[in-house]
């Protein structure tokens, strides 16, 4: 049953005398999400019924056109207007297309494009008995370090349904920023979050540091959701209503009765105040703000490192869509009541990530702790409450990603026997042996401590700029300050790789094929051009700044 | 039309990119296709000349906005070109001089290894240089400004193996950041007073600002153009400079970014005209090293440094006229641009005989060439003629009107202006001559050098002798040109403005008054070195001759006072940031890393103290978002 079909049995259901309306479903709005989860939907069946061999191209080129195909439709919805003046609401009121959904949806699934290079990439690890291998397990079931495992390997195994299960959480990040009521919301929360606990568990490598990633990230996610299923139905006690205009109403005072079965407890601001903390929480916990950020490491640090790329820029671009439409659409009416508590996360989160970053000595954790800092960053623009915030979120956004995944991209051509070579100390002198890939990430490293003529300086004073015109200065003050702290740590890791001597025994830079490589460039090419010439794109996040109520 | 500008700068800028980038599978055509590109640049330069022309003298400005680069509120760094009378000057200059001396260098490189290189940073020049004079606002001209100083960087120690070549680039670029600095205070001046770096806005608001803050804007301009113009005090590096190939001395350190100075001072105008004092400054700057220039030419036994020292005495009455307002603003144009013409023939004729003389510079070696490269005497003996300043070469019309106009300035700053100036031409006559009868006239007197080879002087190759005839041309008949019915005067003036100046004396004493200085110059030079002969090891000479062989003592004057002094500075700050500023910084710094570490040990690795930490943080969201509903 899909969401909106679930969606209006629900809001009919406390009325048992109307009779269910054929739900009016808008295919050609929804079209990206169709598109995605028809292709995750072939995915399976290619998974059941192609031989072994032809898998991994069948499913890595299916997943790439259907990426391609759902962002041509992201496209053609915003050429024909759907981003700013037929913005409306579809689906029976379960789904918002509008500007920031279209410019959020653009960013995930080119987010998903770069993806599948780097889940595609097979030129990184040394051959396995004669098969080209990828970044996942050989046979994720199989118990790491025994003989089934050993199995699969030489028979040249590879769990292609990383593919399908890209693509089935792709689908659910592009519902998660466009719901528009709550229940919508905690489905698409589940369908993005479940493939990435299972993508977590697939590393090739260090199995059982994945596998404990998978394990965590699920546990705590798990609980996460619960808190946000607990606030939701608080809301719907509050507001006898999941729909987020019906809310929004309330919360206004405009409509005061929506449900005679709820008049106990309709228009209790505690049922109020407490559902909307903790539907917020779930969200946090997907940005990865503080306090709910402590999985972030953890995970970053075991899932496969395309994974991580992926989950970081996608999963943080989806979820900080959907705080935006949470906080602003449904709950502006209480903005007084959340902002002095988004201010304090937004600090604890900036100052927390930046600082314990320092003391890092694994890249991929250290590139963990910087997402969380950055996370601090983007919530200072969403306090902001004003068009310029939401335009410089969404413009934030995107910028990040792209220097995200390129990021993990460079990480992941780092090797040595073991794998990956993810210790601090291994990059010292890399510059030396491999200055351009040292060059490259460089790039990445002052994009995101956001030096001036990459994106990350511009999505940087976009953000505070948004923040400081809400009155937000002393929150601007201190990212700032942060910023200082994070750029030691990033500035740190250009020096040791430029100015250190070369480790005797340090690791190889494996050259990949030109699947990472196109990862990897468009990556550089976009921080550059968002850098030196943002204004096209922030003018593009500007017009995709109003949300349709 | 005018989207024909950007490409004025476009194809030197591709040149450069694809010369730099392309690598050596480009060795063998990249100097054609740098040349080409010169040469297209100027065909778009002249296609707007011609355009320009078609309009009614008032109409003639045209901008080309590309992109505004991060509009901010009451920020705007806008990406526009200004096309006027003053920049197409400019332009036909760079492009036309550029696009010779690119084909002169195609001879002259051909046996250089990195030939590819060395187009590559000229075009990368051009396009500087074009950006410099058609930027409309100062921050884009700081862009150029900027990117000529690092072309000439670049250009002056091309030679980079020679340890001379590399101290002389570091010590022209050093020597320019000073300068730089008051062009970026400059801008930042202007922005703090008129919220904006934009030309026409800028001058628009003049007349409402304090006299103080105009006059600190325009010292600081000065202060640019005198690092950039190698004007007292920051004329150091020039000299040092000509250990750059020769076309680049021609080009850069010649004809076209040494001018930049005053080109600053005659775009900034409106700003100086309304700081007489900062003007005096002007004025003064320029007197001192039109004669500081020519004293240090002529004790220079090397015939690049003697151009070179001649140049900055050039440069010195160009920024004499500049400092004269509107009086004197349209005649340092023109004496810029017939500057242009025959300081880049005779850099190339001076080329050409290094190219023909084992790449000899001493002209205590040389005498008599002129049977062995006529086509060379000829062309270097025109330029002479017009810098000089003979009747009716192009030098004779432009510094006439310079030495009338600081005449006209009045009073007695009017007559020491114009006795230096007066004093200037005289010394002008005398050095050059010199350089004349060494070359190219008295007996011959290169010697066998230490491996026994003895120079076979010969006229060079048609790629550089076509550019040095062209060039005299210009020498020749521009200054005619450009004066027959004040024609560059109702040129330039809508841009500049002109103000006719009235020397206290007719202007037909004062030409009078010139060509007598000029004969006196000339025939003391004829007595010494064209009646005897010229003796290859240079003698003593007098305490002067010392000086001026050292610079007039400018290097040892700056170590003394710059150098010395930074040093005690330097020392005493580094000690400050030791005891002072570092422990305050380490300070911070080890309490956030041990923070760090503290709060680090929270990540234990157990989910089930995420879990707590996520339970706490629940809670206190929920309760502070109740708080903030109670208080």
């Amino acid at each position: 049953m899909s969401a909106a079909a679930v969606h209006s049995l629900w809001t009919t259901a406390a009325d048992p005398i109307s009779k269910i309306e054929t739900p009016k479903i808008e295919y050609g709005q929804l079209s990206p999400t169709l598109i995605v989860i028809g292709g995750a939907l072939i995915g399976v069946l290619i998974e059941a019924f192609v031989p072994r061999k032809s898998r991994y191209y069948a499913q890595a080129f299916l997943s790439a056109v259907t990426l391609a195909a759902a962002f041509a439709a992201v496209v053609a919805l915003a050429a024909g207007g759907y981003g700013t003046t037929k913005a409306h609401i579809a689906a029976m009121g379960a789904i918002a297309v509008d500007g920031p959904s279209l410019f959020l949806q653009g960013t995930i699934l080119l987010a998903g494009l770069l993806g599948v290079f780097t889940f595609a990439e097979r030129h990184l690890d040394p051959l396995a008995h004669g098969n080209r291998v990828d970044s996942f397990a050989a046979q994720a079931a199989s118990v790491p370090g025994s003989d089934s495992e050993k199995a699969a390997v030489k028979a040249g195994f590879t769990t292609t349904e990383a593919f399908p299960l890209l693509l089935f959480a792709v689908s659910g990040m592009l519902v998660f920023p466009s719901a528009n009521d709550l229940l919508t919301l905690f489905v698409a929360l589940e369908v993005f979050s479940l493939p990435l606990y299972l993508l977590c568990a697939l590393a090739r490598r260090k199995r059982l540091m994945s596998q404990e990633a998978a394990v965590k990230y699920f546990l705590l996610g798990a609980f996460a959701s619960a808190f946000t299923l607990f606030g939701i139905a608080l809301l719907y006690g509050y507001a006898g209503s999941v729909s987020y205009a019906t809310i929004a109403q309330v919360v206004d005072g405009t409509v005061t009765n929506v449900d005679p079965a709820l008049a106990g407890t309709m228009g209790n601001d505690a049922l109020l105040l407490i559902g909307a903390a903790m539907v917020v929480m779930g969200l946090l916990f997907k940005v990865g703000a503080v306090p709910f950020h402590m999985w972030t490491p953890d995970v970053y640090q075991g899932a496969p490192t395309p994974v991580t790329g992926f989950m970081a820029a996608a999963t943080k671009v989806a979820a900080f869509g959907a705080l935006l439409r949470l906080l602003y659409v449904v709950l502006p009416g209480m903005r007084w009541d959340w902002r002095p508590v988004m201010w304090a996360v937004a600090i604890v989160t900036m100052l927390g990530g930046a600082i314990v970053a320092i003391t890092q000595t694994d890249i991929k954790r250290l590139l963990a702790y910087s997402s969380i800092a950055h996370a601090g960053f983007i919530l200072a623009g969403v306090i902001a409450t004003s068009r310029d915030g939401v335009s410089s979120v969404l413009f934030y956004l995107a910028a990040y990603s792209f220097v995200t995944i390129g990021a993990f991209a460079v990480v992941t051509l780092v090797r040595d026997a073991g794998g990956e070579a993810t210790h601090l100390s291994k990059w010292a002198g890399l510059g030396r042996r491999s200055p351009l890939v040292a060059a490259v990430f460089a790039v990445f490293l002052l994009a995101f401590a956001g030096i001036p003529l990459t994106s990350g300086f511009a999505g940087k004073f976009a953000v505070f700029k948004a923040a400081a015109e809400g009155g937000a200065m002393p929150l601007v003050v201190i990212g700032v300050i942060s910023s200082a702290i994070a750029a030691f740590f990033y500035i740190r890791v250009i020096v040791l790789m430029f100015f250190s001597e070369p480790h005797p025994e340090g690791p190889t830079v494996a050259v990949p094929s030109a699947l990472t490589t196109t990862a990897i460039a468009v990556g550089v090419a976009v921080t550059l051009v968002l850098g030196v010439a943002p204004q096209y794109f922030l003018d593009l996040a500007s017009q995709a700044g109003v949300f349709v109520r | 039309m005018e989207n024909l500008i950007a490409l004025l700068i476009a194809a030197p800028l591709l040149g450069a990119a694809v010369l730099l980038c392309g690598g050596r599978r480009l060795d063998a055509v990249g100097h054609w296709i740098g040349t080409l590109l010169a040469g297209l640049s100027f065909v778009f330069g002249a296609l707007l000349f011609a355009d320009m022309l078609g309009k009614a003298a008032d109409h003639r400005t045209v901008t080309q906005h590309l992109f505004s680069w991060i509009p901010v509120s009451g920020f705007q760094a806008d990406v526009t070109f200004r096309l006027d009378q003053l920049s197409m000057t400019f332009v036909l200059l760079i492009t036309g001089v550029g696009s010779l001396i690119h084909l002169y260098s195609v001879g002259y490189m051909e046996h250089d290894e990195r030939r590819r290189r060395f187009f590559g940073y000229l075009n990368l020049f051009l396009a500087a240089m074009l950006l410099l004079v058609l930027a409309d606002n100062y921050l884009l001209l700081y862009v150029g400004w900027e990117g000529v100083g690092l072309a000439s960087y670049l250009l002056i120690g091309f030679w980079q193996h020679k340890p001379s070549a590399a101290t002389a680039a570091k010590k022209a670029f050093l020597v320019n950041r000073v300068g730089d600095m008051g062009l970026s205070i400059a801008i930042m001046l202007m922005f703090t007073t008129f919220g904006t770096f934009a030309f026409g806005p800028v001058f628009a608001d003049v007349s409402g600002t304090g006299e103080g803050k105009l006059t600190a804007i325009a010292l600081m301009l000065l202060l640019a153009a005198c690092g950039k113009s190698a004007q007292v005090p920051l004329q150091s590096w020039l000299g040092d400079a000509m250990e750059g190939p020769t076309p680049v001395s021609a080009l850069i350190h010649a004809a076209t970014m040494v001018t930049a100075g005053v080109y600053l001072i005659v775009r900034s105008g409106a700003v100086f005209n309304a700081a007489p004092d900062a003007q005096l400054v002007v004025t003064v700057v320029g007197a001192v090293t039109l004669l500081f220039g020519a004293i240090v030419g002529c004790a220079k036994d090397d015939i690049k440094k003697a151009l070179a020292g001649s140049t900055m005495s050039q440069i010195g009455y160009m920024v004499l006229a500049a400092g004269l307002g509107p009086i004197g603003y349209v005649f340092a144009i023109m004496h810029l641009v017939t500057h242009g013409f025959f300081k880049a023939g005779l850099f190339l004729g001076a080329g050409s005989v290094m190219h023909g003389m084992n790449d000899e510079v001493d002209m205590r070696k040389y005498g008599g060439l002129r049977k062995y490269m006529p086509v060379t005497f000829v062309t270097f003996g025109l330029g002479y003629l017009a810098i000089i300043g003979f009747p009716g070469l192009s030098g004779f019309f432009s510094k006439d009107k310079i030495i009338e106009a600081a005449f006209a300035k009045g009073g007695t700053e009017g007559w020491i202006l114009g006795g230096a100036a007066l004093l200037g031409a005289a010394i002008t006559a005398y050095y050059m001559t010199r350089v004349m009868i060494m070359t190219f006239f008295g007996e011959k007197r290169w010697q066998p050098d230490e491996h026994g080879h003895e120079p076979h002087p010969h006229e060079s190759p048609k790629s550089m002798t076509i550019p040095m005839i062209v060039l005299a041309f210009g020498s020749v008949f521009a200054g005619g040109l450009f004066s027959f019915g004040d024609r560059f005067l109702h040129w330039l003036e809508p841009v500049t403005g002109h103000q006719e100046g009235h020397p206290p004396v007719s202007a037909a004493v004062v030409t009078g008054a010139t060509l007598v200085v000029l004969l006196v110059g000339a025939g003391i030079a004829y007595v010494q070195y064209g009646r005897r002969p010229v003796p290859v090891v240079a003698p003593r000479g007098s305490l002067l001759t010392r000086a001026a062989r050292r610079d007039l003592l400018q290097d040892d004057f700056n170590h003394v006072v710059l150098v010395r002094g930074g040093e005690h500075l330097t020392r005493s700050l580094v000690y400050m940031d030791h005891t002072v500023v570092d422990g305050v910084v380490n300070g911070t710094a080890a309490s956030v890393g041990g923070l760090s570490g503290r709060l680090r040990r929270l990540q234990n690795g157990y989910a089930r103290s995420y879990a707590v930490s996520m339970f706490g943080g629940a809670a206190v969201l929920v309760a502070l978002t109740l708080l903030m509903r109670a208080v």
